[in-house]
């Protein structure tokens, strides 16, 4: 439904007075009134605010990266001398490739939770309020946050993609592109988690909560740093519920079919997620990621159209 | 000063506000019909859990009037208007704007509303002009309508030079202004401003009000804004003071002043003490002797000026006419100062109704 206004009556103001500014001649404007196409304006300009702000604030850009790369070469290579004893074949640089694609999905964890909490930064600072009064859908409004975050998510763990040939990754075309299309996947699954617990947020303060009992958790029982074979029965109950475990997982493994080494290295970092023995196929993995984004997706968009 | 010295007129209190609530259920004799209204309020009423912020308000706003609402931090002014802007359901009672009910259809009624609210809502990593852009895509304005639109607000606030600034950079001046300019962007039919010029330096608040009245004059627009700046609610073309969740008294602000008392008249003369005996002799007064002259009370002291020149038998050297102000009908109506009712309320509420609806 859309609806022109009349053109408001004439300025009422007597000939010759003049005001300090231009004056504001009244118009008969157009305003949205729930199309589909109005609706989808309003996820492409809440999804170019996110990219916007992203892009203009380079330090943090900066500042994202210092943590995976600390990772990946310090701890990587600290690790790298004690983990390579012992197998054979294996040389210093197995370990980092061996970690690579987790440092690259941490720092999609990291950035897609940090854009979907900015939500509520956005509260603090009045921002969403903007936003909430639009005449558009919730839904619209939850959406675009959710691709913008996503998007951002991905643009950040792609420069640490570029890093891969310092770990003994191939720039092969098709192996960055199924990474990519995984990080897209998993960030958009993460900033609509995201999104759902800024939706019951309502202090800045709050992230620290997010952060030390659903972002570290996850992270620390993906796999990202440690195989996930032959682990004690507990943690490896906790690695299989851990929805990150199946996107570490499909990375690793795209990483490990396009790098040489030898079958004992390949055993033990190549390889991971089962269940009961049963080796779960890719497919299975990125499909199980794309439920939880939809699940989640359908729950923020439910949180935030319920709220006035 | 003019003090409150006799009783408010009985006839100037609104039926909703302090008066009995017997007139609940019964037809709103007191109010218009709503399709004629912009804004149109009956017995609103709105609870946080243990504290009722609006106690059953009922007033209506015609068409291209400006209608204030004036009152201490805290007396429900904001409570209101998010009510109003659908931000926040009402415990009870009925709110239409534009002719919708805000929550029955709170779409339409978003589509016909402009806000400048309290606190920047802007986004300051943007420019200005992508914070308009922004606002023009989200409300879904034809393009070629928004660039020109765009360009007209930005012209009339004065920041057309500024407008690919990074927000960030704008004194606080230049944000109210531009969250002006973004409000007005899709030309609504009401524009809501709440405490527009909180915050602000005295040279920059009378900037913004030169906008409001700019506005009043050139577009047909409704204007509904809260203030607890009394000299600033006489830029209203009604005014409602509201105390503790309650519209106390509404009215043109001439029109409460004049409720409250005579005008002041200051007279410095030639001759006080004949000028004292001319005065209680022609005019009825009893004037007092100052230092500095003659003191006395006169209702309409403006068009007593004229008869004064022309009956009184002494040179008259100088005329000062104060009149009540709305602090005095403020203090006339509610019994304490306004300052007095902003310490009591700032303990009853705490944070922001914004961040209390979200928590629902």
């Amino acid at each position: 439904m859309t609806e022109l206004r009349p053109p408001l009556p004439p300025a009422a103001v007597p000939p010759g007075e003049e005001v300090g500014s231009p004056r504001l001649a009244p118009v008969a404007v157009h305003v949205a009134g729930g199309t589909l196409r109005e609706d989808l304006r309003a996820v492409r300009v809440v999804w170019r605010r996110e990219l916007i702000r992203f892009a203009r604030n380079r330090l943090r850009i900066v500042t994202s990266l210092v943590q995976p790369v600390l990772f990946l070469f310090v701890l990587g290579t600290g690790l790298s001398t004690l983990v390579a004893r012992g197998i054979p074949g294996a040389t210093t640089t197995s370990f980092r490739t061996f970690m690579f694609p987790g440092v690259v999905a941490m720092t999609v964890l990291f950035t897609a939770i940090f854009s979907a909490v900015s939500i509520v930064w956005d509260r603090e600072f009045g921002f969403l309020r903007e936003m909430l009064v639009a005449p558009v859908r919730r839904g619209a409004l939850v959406a675009g946050k959710c691709l913008g975050g996503a998007t951002v998510a991905t643009v950040q763990a792609v420069i640490m993609l570029a890093l891969a040939g310092l770990v003994g990754v191939p720039y092969d075309p098709l192996l960055l592109l199924t990474l990519v299309g995984e990080m897209l996947l998993a960030a958009l699954a993460i900033t609509a988690l995201g999104t759902l617990l800024a939706s019951r947020m309502a202090q800045v303060e709050s992230f620290q909560v997010v952060m030390q009992f659903v972002v570290l958790p996850l992270f620390f029982l993906s796999g990202a740093l440690f195989p996930l074979r032959a682990l004690p029965a507990w943690l490896a109950a906790l690695t299989k519920i851990d929805p990150l475990a199946y996107v570490v997982d499909p990375m690793r493994r795209a990483v490990f079919a396009h790098v040489h080494t030898s079958p004992a290295v390949r055993r033990l970092f190549g390889a991971a997620m089962t269940w009961d023995g049963w080796r779960v196929p890719v497919g299975v993995e990125l499909g199980l990621t794309a439920l939880l984004a939809a699940l989640f997706l359908g729950a923020a968009v439910a949180a935030f159209s319920k709220s006035d | 000063m003019a003090g409150p010295s006799g009783a408010p007129e009985p006839a100037l209190v609104a039926p909703g506000g302090a008066g009995p609530r017997s007139l609940l259920g019964s037809p709103p004799a007191d109010l218009p019909d709503p399709a004629e209204a912009a804004v149109w309020v009956r017995d609103l009423t709105r609870r946080f859990s243990s504290f009722e912020a609006v106690r059953g308000i009922r007033f209506a706003v015609a068409p291209g009037e400006t209608f204030g609402f004036l009152g201490p931090n805290g007396a429900g002014k904001s409570t209101t208007i998010a009510m109003l802007c659908t931000l926040l359901r009402p415990t009870s009672g009925t709110a239409l704007v534009g002719g919708y009910d805000v929550v029955a259809a709170r779409a339409e009624v978003r589509r016909r509303i402009g806000l400048v609210f309290q606190d920047t809502t802007l986004d300051d990593y943007l420019t200005a002009e992508e914070n308009l852009r922004f606002h023009a895509e989200l409300y879904g304005l034809p393009r070629r309508q928004a660039a020109e639109r765009l360009d007209a607000v930005l012209a009339m606030v004065g920041l057309a030079d500024r407008r690919r600034s990074i927000v960030r950079t704008f004194s606080g001046g230049m944000k109210r202004r531009l969250e002006i300019a973004r409000g007005l962007l899709h030309s609504p039919r009401v524009l809501f401003l709440d405490e527009p010029t909180v915050g602000l330096d005295p040279q920059t608040r009378a900037h913004i009000w030169e906008y409001v009245d700019q506005l009043r004059q050139a577009e047909a627009i409704t204007m509904f804004l809260t203030t607890h700046y009394m000299d600033e609610a006489e830029h209203c073309d009604r005014i409602a003071i509201v105390d503790q969740g309650r519209i106390v008294v509404m009215d043109t602000p001439e029109a409460l002043k004049a409720s409250v008392g005579q005008d002041r008249v200051e007279i410095q003369t030639a001759d006080d003490a004949r000028a004292a005996e001319a005065l209680a002799e022609r005019f009825g007064i009893q004037a007092a002797r100052g230092g500095e002259g003659l003191t006395f009370h006169v209702a309409g002291g403006e068009s007593f000026v004229p008869r004064l020149f022309a009956e009184l038998p002494v040179a008259i050297a100088s005329v000062r006419i104060a009149r009540p102000t709305l602090d005095d009908v403020f203090m006339a109506y509610t019994g304490r100062s306004i300052r007095d009712a902003e310490a009591s309320a700032g303990e009853r509420l705490g944070a922001s109704p914004w961040i209390r609806a979200r928590r629902r």
